[in-house]
């Protein structure tokens, strides 16, 4: 599948017009270490509401613990920092309660993949339409490095001290084979693509999921030798692969790659209304 | 006038719960409790609410409270297990102030215990069960009549102060059926809200009453939610004067309430020499044995707080005065007893009845104690 | 009336609730007071189960049985688990291909046939939940037939009106010809 950015429009407005406008300045600069790939997803979000002009009133941005879940804050949205692992069920009820409202879940991989693995599944089954933007920096940054269910096998955290024996999740194919109707991935070096898969999970009607790989020097990075900020952007730049290139490329030179772009993205009846249509039968007697 | 009907406790609960306004139920399936879910998914979408089945317990309690953000009032049961599982979440709840009602329909534990018997195990989880200090508002109905009415209580006393309620149901009245008259109309609170908000307007912005006012999602007013320690904007802070002064804040909002929130049955107590102290289910053995004592000449009554927490300090102390024994009767092995001897004081005599084997207390039961020297 | 503390007895499927259902929503339409409750569990999936309904003219403290005052039995296996310590006093209905046990020895025990009367006479086994609520209320006397009447149709399925009207008429008839003692 090919990326179409053709109703994407990248970078229209400077960085800081951006982030006075979607952002609540007031609790800025953000608390991540220096070096972290979240601020450029985060910056990401806010360009995809500009692209797409949302309404900020009826946007709500849904975190649960970790580095990533300080997110949600940062946009000067309705914003709801839940607990550990549960911002997708969280969500699930404002989405229930407002299929109107644009419901954008911001979390980690641990966050999304361990403790709130189910929440992933399931809300993926069920197609509700939830946005749903994984920052996977391959550990658990906020606690102090500990290993994490992306950790790619052999590498090191600090509850890894002898190498990782865990294999790694992808948390894309994990959503996709739970029936996600959108799943994409993308990486931070990526940033101006990054915007423009965003607003078109936010677009998609139902339930989407972006896997977009971040970096954590500070602990990540340091545990396993990946060097400063930029080598591990630049790792991310030598070592993706467009979604459209690797259809035609065999297993084993994939190995270790990082495919981008979108890799699924199909039509299917979302949850929310779904359930409203339900009530409008029950209450029109049509049972 | 209103006609009687035959109902469960649960599908009282749920009754009562529509009557108070509920539209949005996520839940899980447990033994007791499951009525509670099966006739809300009936319901619900009859009245143009809406119903859930999530994946587990704490998806339920954490889907409820998306849903109340948004301004729907909610609801989720459950059972002893799953409550366990719930207490995470029902603090963050108490922590940014989220109304919300939680049923626990208790079942005999520990762990997954004796599913379908009897049990008032969860009393003292409802108070300390999540970790932290926060306020807690617990209430336990004794009858049908009391699911529908009490449940409507529930949601108007969480409404009114923005803290999660527990109805603390038991598998005797949840699964009892009796008659219950279903009035036209019920009192109705809704939470403290803010019409035209300024965007910025924080969202726990300081109020003579303690309780924050604030707009649901959606509204215009666009402010964080937190279950970090936060300061009046609702963002983190680690300054140890703004938490402290909130936790304190939540504490008090309830506190300064004792009067508008705790209720008790007080039954024959005013020249009673002996009492029998009960809640829930139990209370119905109680009245029994009560009544048998009475026509034996024994000068009993009965103490049922119906407010579990706060706990009814003020009203025990003054009922227990004149009274030379009490009888704490409860299925479990000892909780709110303790509550009691707190109360009272070391040198009442207390006398306590307590199973744990999945059966109830029979009035005879509680006569023996009543009539023992 | 007095209190009538009642426990019906059978295996799980033969609608044992339903049956303590209908006779309290029985005794809710006739303006008394009731208190239904049964056993849950595996119980209720095969094996010996039992519910209780208590209907009395005065309020209900206590909820569940304590002095039965009555006892159907449908089942050997049930009748022999929930028959043991009963009041002497306590009227026992079973089923006629029962047996009745030692322990009942010097009880009023009447004998008649649900089971076969709901299988042959109304050509559902199924039906004799509502046999035994006819018989029932022909025996006790808990409230006007139309009362009871009313109260099946309330908790069956549409369309088995005809099928159920003709289960109560028959157990009815069980009664109005005397019972086997």
């Amino acid at each position: 599948m090919k990326v179409d950015m053709t109703n994407v429009s990248e970078n229209t407005m400077n960085i800081s017009d951006l982030i006075y406008k979607y952002m609540r300045i007031e609790h800025l600069p953000h608390i991540w270490c220096p070096g972290c790939g979240n601020g450029i997803i985060l910056r990401a979000v806010a360009q995809a509401m500009e692209n797409m002009k949302l309404e900020r009133n009826k946007t709500v941005l849904v975190s649960g613990i970790g580095c990533s879940s300080r997110a949600a804050g940062y946009l000067d949205c309705n914003s709801i920092h839940t607990t550990h692992g549960r911002a997708i069920a969280y969500a699930t009820g404002i989405k229930m309660a407002h299929p109107d409202y644009e419901v954008i879940v911001i979390t980690g991989d641990g966050d999304a993949s361990a403790i709130g693995g189910n929440h992933l599944i399931h809300a993926a089954r069920r197609n509700i339409g939830l946005t749903v933007i994984v920052m996977n920096n391959n550990i658990y940054g906020m606690t102090g490095g500990q290993y994490s269910p992306t950790t790619p096998h052999r590498e090191f955290g600090t509850t890894a001290p002898y190498g990782n024996i865990d294999q790694p999740f992808d948390i894309a194919k994990l959503a996709m084979g739970a029936g996600a109707t959108f799943a994409a991935r993308s990486t931070v070096y990526h940033a101006p693509q990054l915007a423009g898969i965003i607003e078109k999970g936010i677009r998609h009607k139902g339930f989407s999921v972006i896997d977009v790989t971040s970096i954590c020097p500070t602990y990540y990075g340091r545990k396993n030798k990946k060097g400063s900020a930029v080598d591990m952007m630049r790792w991310q730049k030598e070592n993706s692969i467009p979604v459209e290139k690797a259809k035609d490329m065999p297993e084993e030179e994939l190995e270790g790659k990082l495919v981008v772009g979108v890799l699924r993205d199909k039509e299917a009846v979302e949850y929310s209304e779904e359930y409203s249509r339900l009530v409008d039968a029950v209450q029109g007697g049509i049972k | 006038m209103a006609k009687t009907v035959l109902m469960q406790g649960n599908e009282a609960c749920v009754e009562g719960a529509l009557a108070a306004g509920m539209r949005f139920y996520a839940g899980y399936p447990i033994t007791p409790s499951t009525e509670i879910a099966e006739v809300s998914a009936l319901r619900l979408p009859q009245v143009g609410g809406k119903f859930i089945q999530m994946e587990d317990e704490i998806a339920s309690i954490a889907c409820a409270i998306g849903a109340s953000v948004s301004g729907v009032k909610s609801m989720t049961a459950t059972s002893g297990p799953g409550f366990s599982l719930k207490q995470e979440n029902l603090g963050y709840a108490c922590l940014a102030e989220i109304p919300l009602v939680v049923v626990d329909v208790q079942r005999s534990g520990p762990s997954t215990g004796l599913p379908t018997s009897p049990s008032q195990g969860d009393v003292m989880m409802a108070k300390w069960g999540t970790h932290g200090d926060h306020p807690m508002i617990a209430i336990a109905p004794s009858s049908v009549k009391e699911c529908y009415e009490l449940a409507i209580r529930c949601f108007n006393l969480s409404e009114k102060y923005r803290t999660p309620v527990l109805f603390l149901m038991d598998e005797i009245i949840g699964h009892l059926r009796e008659g219950i008259e279903i009035p036209d109309k019920v009192e109705i609170v809704n939470r403290p809200t803010v019409v035209n908000p300024h965007p910025k307007r924080p969202a726990y912005a300081p109020t003579d009453d303690l309780i924050p006012a604030m707009a649901p999602f959606g509204k215009g007013q666009r402010y964080n939610i937190t279950g970090l320690l936060h300061d009046e904007s609702g963002f983190p802070t680690n300054d140890t004067e703004i938490a402290g002064a909130l936790v304190t804040r939540l504490m008090k909002k309830i506190d300064n309430n004792y009067d508008d929130i705790v209720q008790v049955e007080e039954t024959l107590m005013d020249d009673a020499k002996v009492a029998v102290f009960c809640f829930g289910g139990t209370a119905r053995a109680a009245k029994s044995a009560v009544e048998t004592a009475r026509a034996k000449g024994i000068k009993c009554g009965m103490f049922r707080p119906i407010t579990i927490w706060p706990f009814a300090e003020k009203e025990l102390a003054k009922a227990m005065k004149g009274v030379k024994k009490i009888i704490v009767a409860e299925h479990n092995y000892g909780q709110l007893v303790n509550e009691v001897r707190r109360v009272v004081g070391p040198e009442k005599r207390i006398e306590f009845i307590g199973k744990v084997d999945g059966t109830v207390i029979t009035p005879d039961e509680i006569l023996a104690k009543i009539e023992e020297a | 009336m007095a209190k009538m503390e009642i426990r019906l007895a059978g295996s799980g499927g033969q609608g044992i609730i339903l049956a303590t259902v209908i006779l309290a929503e029985a005794a809710i339409i006739a303006g008394k007071h009731t208190a239904q409750s049964q056993s849950y569990g595996p119980e209720a999936r095969g094996g010996a189960c039992k519910a209780e309904v208590i209907v009395s003219d005065t309020e209900i403290g206590f909820t569940k049985v304590q002095t039965p005052t009555f006892l159907m039995a449908l089942t050997q296996k049930s009748l022999d688990k929930y028959s043991k310590n009963l009041p002497k006093d306590c009227l026992v209905l079973i089923d006629e291909g029962l047996s009745v046990p030692q322990n009942l020895d010097g009880y009023k025990v009447i004998k008649l046939p649900i089971l076969s009367t709901a299988a042959e006479k109304v050509g559902r086994l199924m039906t004799a939940n509502i046999v035994a609520v006819a018989a029932i209320n022909g025996l006790l006397k808990l409230v006007d037939d139309e009362s009871l009447k009313t109260a099946v149709f309330m908790h069956i399925p549409k369309g088995t009106e005809a099928l159920n009207e003709k289960a109560l008429n028959e157990g009815f008839k069980l009664i109005e010809n005397g019972g086997n003692q």
